[in-house]
C-alpha cells in the first residue's frame, strides 16, 4: 500500500521501509530547536537527568525571540542560562539579538530547514516548516532535552487529512485567509493527532511565505504537522540558503487518507477569527465594523516580507485611525533590512505605526503590545485565546495582514479592497 | 492510585489559560503552581489541595506547546487530569513528566464538579464515587505505559541506555 508524504519522511527517519498510521516509531532528528521560554526548562531536565553531551553541535539551534530584547531580570536570565548552556556545548546555532528573528521565519531563512527533513521544536509552531516539504512538529521541552541528547524522538506515525487545493486566490486575500477558513470548516480539534497534507493544482499559486503561514497554523486545528509538496516554489527557496543535499519525497497514488477536504482558493474572501478560538471565523463583510484599539502585523504567522508588502501597500499614504496604536514587527533582520531598502519602513512609520526589531512579543501577551481590560486587537498572529495579549478581558481578532491594516486605518475591522477602492 | 474531589473544566482548555504567558519568565514548579489555571479560574490555586483531580472537556491543553503546564498542574498538586481528549502536545508533555492523564470521553462527560473519584493508574478505571458510576480509560500503548512506569521520558532513555551496557 502506497504511503503519504508524512509517512515516507518518518519511514526514512526510522530506518524502515515503510510505515502506517498509528505505528509507533523512533526517528532520528536533522534539527532540534527551542527558544528562549523552553530552552531553559529543557537546560534543566536535561541537567537534572545527569546528561552531559549533546548528539550533535550543528544540529540544535537555540533562537532567543519570545522575550527579547528581554523585557524583565527574569526573562533576562532565561536568555542567560541558554547562552550558557549553547556555549559550554559549542552550539553552533544560537541566535540573539541583532542577529535573531522570531525562530520560525529565521530557520527556513538561514538554510536551517531542507525538504524531507524530520524537526523537532519546543514551539508549538514548529510545524511551520512543513511548508518546506519537511515534517517538522511542535514538542515539549523534555522532547528537546532528550532531542538533544540522543538526536532522536518517539512518534505515533499521523493518520492525514488530505486537503486539496483548488483555483487561485483573490486580490488581498491570502494564505491566513486560507488556514483561517480551513480551522473555521474543521474546528480547533479538527486534525487532532493527524497531519494536514496539502495537495492539488492551487498549491502552485500560493507564494512560498503563504504556505509557511499555512502550515504554521496546522497546530491551530490540533494537527501534528502541516507539509506541502515540493515544486518549483520551494527549490527556488531553498536554492542558495539550504548548502547539503536533500531528498525530496511525494505521496503516493494510492497513499491512504483519512479523509478529504477540498478548498476553492478563488472563492475565498478575507476571513478573520473573533475572540476566543481560531475556529471562531466569519467573512469580513458579517465582520466588518467591529471597533479595534490595536493592531499587531508581525508575528511567525505573518512577519515575512510579503506580508509587510501587503500591509504598506494598504498603509501608503494612509494614517492609523484616531485612537489605533498599530505595531508592525519585521520577523527577522534580513526581513526588516529587506523592509528599511524597499521604502516600506517609511511608509509604515508616516502612517504612524510603531516599527520594532524582530520579536514574538506581543502575540502571546510578552510585551511590546500587551493590553488592558476592554481592549481589542486585530492581529495577524495566531491564537485568540482570553487573556492571550494581554488582560484577560481583552480580546484577539485574527486575520491576514491586508486586513490588520485596513482595519488599523478604518479604526475598526474592515475590508482591504473595499477601502482600496475607496468604498 | 488516586482519589480526590474533581475540579471541573470545559471543552478546549487552553495552556494560556492554565499558565499565562506571563508568568513564563520564572519557570519553577513553585512559581508556576501559584498561577494554574488563573485565567480560566483565578481562585483555583488557592482553592486546589494535593491529590485532588481535574476533569476537561475536549481538546484539553491546545496551544502553545509549554510544558510549564502539565507542570503546572503537577506541583499544584493535582493527582491527574481525565478528559474527553487531549491536544497532542500537552498529552506527549504529560506522559515526558511522569504527570498520569486519562483519556475517557464518557466520564468526562458524566462526572461532576465536586464528586470524589478514584483512578486506579494501572488498569484505567475511574470510578466516581459520589454516584458509583464506572468508567474505563483509554488504554496506553505498551511503549508509552513504559515512559508512565519509569517517571517519565528522560528516566526512560537513561533505564533503556544502562540495560544496553
Amino acid at each position: 500500500m502506497g504511503m503519504t508524504m508524512t509517512e515516507k519522511i518518518l519511514a526514512a527517519h526510522a530506518g524502515l521501509p515503510c510505515v502506517k498510521a498509528g505505528d509507533l516509531i523512533e526517528a532520528k532528528l536533522d534539527l532540534v530547536l527551542g527558544n528562549d521560554i523552553t530552552t531553559p526548562v529543557a537546560i534543566t531536565t536535561f541537567e537534572a537527568a545527569g546528561l552531559t553531551k549533546i548528539f550533535d553541535q550543528d544540529k540544535i539551534a537555540i533562537v532567543l525571540d519570545h522575550y527579547t530584547p528581554c523585557k524583565d531580570i527574569k526573562s533576562a536570565e532565561l536568555c542567560a542560562q541558554a547562552r550558557a548552556f549553547a556555549k559550554k556545548h559549542g552550539i553552533t546555532h544560537l541566535y540573539d539579538v541583532g542577529e535573531a528573528g522570531i525562530e520560525h521565519a529565521l530557520l527556513p531563512e538561514k538554510g536551517l530547514v531542507a525538504p524531507g527533513d524530520c524537526v523537532i521544536g519546543a514551539d508549538s509552531h514548529t510545524c511551520t516548516y512543513g511548508a518546506l516539504g519537511a515534517f517538522s512538529t511542535g514538542v515539549g521541552s523534555t522532547d528537546m532535552a532528550a532531542g538533544m541528547a540522543i538526536g532522536e524522538n518517539w512518534f505515533k506515525v499521523p493518520a492525514v487529512i488530505k486537503v486539496t487545493l483548488t483555483g487561485k486566490l483573490r486580490p488581498y486575500v491570502s494564505g491566513k485567509d486560507v488556514i483561517l477558513h480551513l480551522i473555521g470548516k474543521i474546528g480547533v480539534d479538527g486534525a487532532l493527532y493527524q497531519s494536514l497534507e496539502f495537495t492539488g493544482e492551487g498549491v502552485a499559486s500560493l507564494s512560498m511565505d503563504d504556505r509557511f503561514t499555512i502550515a504554521n497554523m496546522a497546530i491551530e486545528a490540533g494537527a501534528k504537522n502541516g507539509i506541502f509538496p515540493v515544486d518549483e516554489t520551494t527549490v527556488a527557496y531553498v536554492s542558495g540558503r539550504v548548502n547539503r543535499p536533500y531528498t525530496v519525497y511525494e505521496a503516493d497514488a494510492d497513499a491512504r487518507y483519512a479523509r478529504e477536504v477540498v478548498i476553492d482558493l478563488s472563492s475565498l474572501a478575507p476571513t478573520v477569527s473573533l475572540p476566543h478560538l481560531p475556529s471562531n471565523t466569519k467573512t469580513i463583510s458579517e465582520a466588518k465594523g467591529l471597533p479595534i484599539q490595536q493592531a499587531v502585523i508581525g508575528s511567525c504567522t505573518n512577519g515575512r516580507i510579503s506580508d509587510l508588502r501587503q500591509a504598506a501597500e494598504i498603509l501608503s499614504g494612509r494614517h492609523i485611525a484616531p485612537g489605533v496604536r498599530c505595531i508592525v514587527i519585521p520577523a527577522t533582520q534580513e526581513i526588516y533590512l529587506q523592509c528599511i531598502r524597499e521604502g516600506l519602513a517609511e511608509t509604515f512609520l508616516q502612517a504612524g505605526c510603531a516599527l520594532s526589531t524582530p520579536t514574538c512579543g506581543p502575540c502571546l501577551g510578552g510585551h511590546m503590545g500587551v493590553m488592558s481590560a476592554g481592549e481589542r486587537a486585530v492581529s495577524t498572529t495566531n491564537r485568540n485565546f482570553v487573556g492571550r495579549m494581554g488582560h484577560v478581558k481583552s480580546e484577539v481578532v485574527l486575520a491576514s495582514p491586508a486586513v490588520a491594516a485596513a482595519s488599523a486605518v478604518a479604526g475598526c475591522l474592515a475590508d482591504p479592497a473595499e477601502l482600496m477602492k475607496g468604498v | 492510585m488516586a482519589k480526590g474531589i474533581v475540579h471541573k473544566f470545559g471543552d478546549n482548555i487552553d495552556t494560556d489559560v492554565i499558565i499565562p504567558a506571563r508568568y513564563l519568565n520564572a519557570p519553577s514548579p513553585e512559581e508556576l503552581a501559584k498561577h494554574c489555571m488563573e485565567d480560566v479560574d483565578p481562585t483555583f490555586a488557592s482553592r486546589v489541595k494535593p491529590g485532588e483531580i481535574i476533569v476537561g472537556g475536549a481538546n484539553f491543553g491546545c496551544g502553545s506547546s509549554r510544558e510549564h503546564a502539565p507542570i503546572a498542574i503537577q506541583a499544584a498538586g493535582v493527582s491527574c487530569v481525565i478528559a474527553a481528549s487531549f491536544a497532542r502536545i500537552f498529552y506527549r508533555n504529560a506522559i515526558n513528566i511522569g504527570f498520569p492523564i486519562l483519556e475517557c470521553p464518557e466520564a468526562a462527560a458524566a462526572i461532576a464538579e465536586g464528586d470524589v473519584v478514584s483512578v486506579n493508574f494501572s488498569s484505567g478505571t475511574i470510578t466516581d464515587e459520589t454516584t458509583g458510576a464506572r468508567f474505563q480509560a483509554t488504554a496506553f500503548p505498551e511503549f508509552i505505559a513504559r515512559i508512565i512506569e519509569k517517571g517519565g521520558l528522560l528516566p526512560y532513555l537513561k533505564a533503556r541506555q544502562e540495560a544496553q551496557k
